[in-house]
């Protein structure tokens, strides 16, 4: 692997019809066969491109994440827009296909997995650049709030700028005037001196043959001209006609549809079924036994769906069918017990000793807390069209991940991952789900035996029962404080750490502080859910926080700033928050206030919470949000992530809740998992600080901070502090201020 | 055979008549915009109109439909001229994922259609049958009432065009 060491540069030429192609090269060699007609139009053949400038000055952007609203194909685009100085009227944006000229699936893998022979690269030079994006993209995984923060800051502004550059060289060159002279603007190279100028597309023939920059100079911020603007999203127009294409929308001919029943307990496996009863049903045409599921392949979806429910199929015992939600918890109140009486937790953070805190006498402020676990529920279910011929398998799908769906199906089927192609399409919501592949792995499966096409469809109940879930937790709190209520110790204890490794860092100046975990394992399937660890840990921490302040007779604003002292960042996103949402002011009876603050994903977001009880529920009228992630490339977009990061944490706060009985999810529709919906969703303000700092993300960081901002507002309007999540099942009807009740 | 009028079109279709509306649109009739989210009328993605009225199509079978003018998001508007409130959610920027705004518009358009001036209590009655996972709810909320503004202001274009017109007969 060594041998890839320089091996990565920015590289241009012209393809057929006269485009420019920019791309970065990272393999030895000219690997242009390979990928020749990847990406191609009629007759073009390409290299692993970011960018192709057309004779009519139009230029596409390839952007290699996927679609699922977060606005990413607009954001990643103006990104590359910028630095070139293109006329963002002329630019088009494709995804890049699912190939490992954009990703490689080996090298990244190896970084993933600390493989030692990996050259150390650095992340400012071209060499470095590319790869970095790779690693953080994770297998051209779309996840992470990473888009921005890694592809479009290492790939996407690298490959603009170095087009500029050459651009600009170009000119010079043909009108024997120095670069220092000349400017590019919208698409256009002006020379100051003269009234010579030229679209970039005349230039281009003389672009390719300049070698690009190393190191191309990026715009420091005051120079951005489509950074910080907010166009229109380019994927909207087709998402308000109905002509948008989800994966569930693919058509091809002869197509048949696939409905799937896994077994309801994970773990579990189909022991025996009987087709007789529906294999004559209208329709049918196979009932497929997939091992761990059954599926039946028929005409239409519902025959396929009808002919399932009558499918008399008998699973395996795995030995959770007698596991319930109550059994999980008690599971992990023991190991919290036993890590403590044998000492036996793992570490996350130690500052200081905070035994000598807890020793002394100074005062000890206790609570547990406990969430629950969480399903997707994206509005699209989980489907996949899947397509074998002649040994290679086509698939139809939206995904997170469409090269790691490629290799993890190859891998399940035991076939040569370059006999699968994956056609990514819109994702009708992704927050995470779709970065997990067992619904293409069961469609390539169905259509092996196959003589057509095959649409599987995951009903909603199906989606619900088998999605990979966010971790339910248990975690506990504990804290020495002053005279004054001043926190000297803090020290939190918890079950299962997944990811981010800092979602349970605080960023209160506390000198002691120890925060540590436990595994407690369950055969509940995990997954990444929109800021994975963060969506519990801010509840936890943020909650905790505003209870140390009702003990200080504080106010929780005031309290959190104090604290806050050494941390000018978040103490401005605080203090905007706070501000905008006039912190003072009087609120009706019944009404209360709670603000939370908490840092993801690289952004730091304040929210603050207006909420009223009635008839003991309480109801979210405001929200108002304050948010620094650095830089806002498109501020609407940013506005429009924090919006759908609230409702989205304001459901699992409100309503949120996966249980399981009997080893299986209870839940299996909106009826009984329930969504916040247009008649209970606040009003939300959002408020962006452009600090300038490393840029953030977007996509996730809108969700930790609801659920405690609105605990802590309905314990300001009804004196209860709620630890539970889902809010839904606390009585509220009796109110009383002053009392500090567990309900 | 059953007769099926979808978008002002009518199709003899050879179906099951309890298959639901939504898997005959979507499959026989390949218009795909009406989108399938519950499969039990909690989540109005599949939301279509039948005489003008908004339905739920996943669990409407299509014999209910026969004989009855259906309207899919396909059928609201042309290309060249989007309904009002698809010029309202460009401008508002309402989708994201998008995936269950075919839905949310064809509710609001029969919001419209009956109260061309809702307020936020009558949205909240339209809108609440339809989930929006991506949380678009307050975009949605003032495209509908952007959408409204305009088809009013158009109305009251029209009718001072009509008066002008017949004035100009009259006098003509």
């Amino acid at each position: 692997m060594g041998k890839w060491t320089r091996r990565a540069f920015i590289t241009s030429g012209i393809i057929a019809g006269g485009t420019l192609a920019v791309g970065i090269a990272i393999r030895p060699g000219n690997r242009s066969d390979k990928v020749a007609g990847i990406i191609a139009d009629d007759g073009e053949t390409v290299l692993n491109v970011w960018l192709k400038l057309a004779p009519d000055n139009t230029v596409t952007v390839v952007v290699p994440h996927a679609e699922m609203g977060q606005g990413v194909h607009t954001s990643l685009a103006m990104m590359l827009a910028d630095e070139m100085d293109a006329d963002w009227n002329d630019v088009r944006m494709m995804e890049a296909p699912a190939h490992k000229e954009y990703a490689n699936y080996a090298l990244a893998k190896g970084f993933a997995l600390g493989e030692p022979d990996l050259p150390t690269f650095l992340i400012d030079t071209v060499d470095g650049v590319f790869l970095t994006a790779t690693k953080m993209m994770g297998l051209q995984i779309t996840g992470g709030s990473t888009s921005v923060q890694a592809t479009g800051r290492h790939a996407m502004r690298i490959a603009g700028a170095a087009a500029r550059a050459m651009l600009l060289q170009a000119a010079a060159a043909e009108w024997d005037v120095p670069v220092s002279e000349l400017q590019a603007k919208r698409g256009m190279i002006v020379h100051a001196g003269s009234t010579r100028s030229a679209r970039f597309a005349e230039l281009a023939a003389a672009a390719a043959e300049i070698s690009a920059p190393a190191k191309p100079r990026l715009k420091n911020i005051d120079e951005f001209t489509i950074m910080g603007t907010s166009p229109a999203r380019l994927d909207v127009p087709e998402k308000v006609d109905g002509t948008a294409l989800f994966g569930i929308d693919i058509t091809l001919p002869g197509m048949k549809y696939a409905a799937v029943r896994a077994a309801p307990v994970f773990g579990a496996a189909v022991e025996s079924l009987d087709a007789t009863t529906v294999q004559d049903m209208p329709g049918v045409r196979r009932i497929v036994n997939l091992g761990d599921a059954v599926a039946v392949v028929a005409d239409g979806y519902w025959q396929a769906e009808q002919a399932l429910a009558k499918l008399d199929v008998r699973f395996t015992q795995s030995g959770n069918e007698r596991v319930d939600q109550g059994d999980i918890f008690s599971q992990f109140a023991k190991v919290l017990d036993q890590a403590a009486a044998d000492d036996s937790y793992e570490t996350d953070v130690a500052l200081g000793d905070a035994s000598t805190a807890f020793d002394s006498n100074a005062r000890v402020i206790d609570a547990e807390y406990r969430v629950p676990y969480l399903a997707h529920a994206t509005m699209e279910p989980m489907n996949c069209t899947a397509w074998m011929r002649d040994g290679k398998f086509e698939l139809w799908t939206g995904t997170q991940n469409p090269l790691g769906f490629a290799h993890e199906v190859a891998d399940a089927l035991e076939i040569d991952a370059d006999d699968v192609t994956v056609h990514n399409q819109y994702l009708g919501g992704g927050f995470g789900r779709r970065a997990f592949s067992d619904y293409a792995i069961q469609a390539a499966r169905i259509a092996t035996e196959s003589a057509y096409p095959i649409k599987l469809i995951w009903s909603r109940e199906e989606d619900m029962r088998h999605d990979h879930y966010r971790q339910a937790n248990i975690s506990r709190f504990r804290a020495a404080v002053d005279a004054d209520g001043k926190p000297l110790a803090w020290e939190n204890s918890y079950v299962d750490k997944h990811d981010p490794a800092e979602a349970t860092h605080i960023p209160y100046g506390i000198d002691k502080q120890l925060i540590r975990y436990t595994t407690s394992s369950t055969h509940i399937p995990w997954g990444f859910w929109r800021s994975v660890d963060h969506s519990l840990h801010a509840f936890f921490t943020e909650s905790f926080i505003d209870e140390l302040a009702v003990a200080a007779n504080a106010d929780p604003y005031q309290y959190r700033r104090d604290l806050l002292a050494n941390n000018p960042r978040f103490r401005a996103v605080l203090d905007l928050a706070a501000e905008k949402s006039g912190w003072q002011r009087e609120l009706p009876e019944n009404w209360g206030r709670g603000i939370a603050i908490h840092r993801s994903f690289g952004t730091i977001v304040a929210q603050v919470v207006e909420v009223e009880i009635a008839n003991g529920k309480p109801r979210a009228h405001r929200v108002v949000c304050a948010v620094d992630a650095g830089y806002a490339v498109h501020p609407d977009g940013m506005r429009a992530q924090m919006e759908s990061g609230i409702i989205y944490g304001l459901t699992a706060a409100l309503y949120g809740e996966i249980s399981i009985r009997e080893g299986a999810v209870q839940q299996s529709n909106f009826h009984d998992y329930q969504m916040v919906r247009m008649n209970d969703a606040p009003t939300i303000e959002t408020y962006i600080i452009n600090s300038g700092e490393r840029m953030g993300g977007a996509g996730e960081p809108g969700t930790p901070a609801i659920a405690p901002a609105l605990a802590n507002a309905i314990f300001d309007a009804s004196g209860k502090r709620l630890r539970e999540l889902p809010l839904k099942h606390h009585d509220l009807s009796q109110p009383d201020r002053r009392s500090r009740d567990v309900a | 055979m059953l007769t099926l009028t979808v978008n002002g079109e009518t199709h003899e279709l050879d179906v099951d008549p309890s298959t639901p509306l939504l898997w005959v649109v979507r499959e026989q009739l390949g218009l795909n915009g009406t989108k399938f989210g519950c499969g039990m009328a909690q989540c109005g993605a599949c939301t279509v109109h039948l005489n003008g009225a908004p339905i739920r199509s996943c669990v409407t079978p299509v014999s209910a439909a026969s004989g009855q003018q259906i309207t899919t998001i396909e059928g609201l508007s042309s290309p060249a001229d989007l309904h009002p409130l698809q010029q309202a959610w460009i401008d508002e920027q309402v989708p994201q994922c998008g995936y269950c705004q075919s839905g949310q518009i064809m509710s609001a358009a029969a919001l419209l259609a009956k109260n061309p001036a809702p307020d936020d209590a009558a949205i909240d009655l339209a809108m609440s049958g339809n989930i929006c996972r991506c949380g678009t709810y307050g975009r949605i909320r003032k495209g509908i009432k952007r959408a409204a503004a305009s088809m009013t202001a158009q109305e009251q274009t029209d009718k001072a065009g009509d008066a002008a017109t017949s004035k100009e007969q009259q006098h003509g």
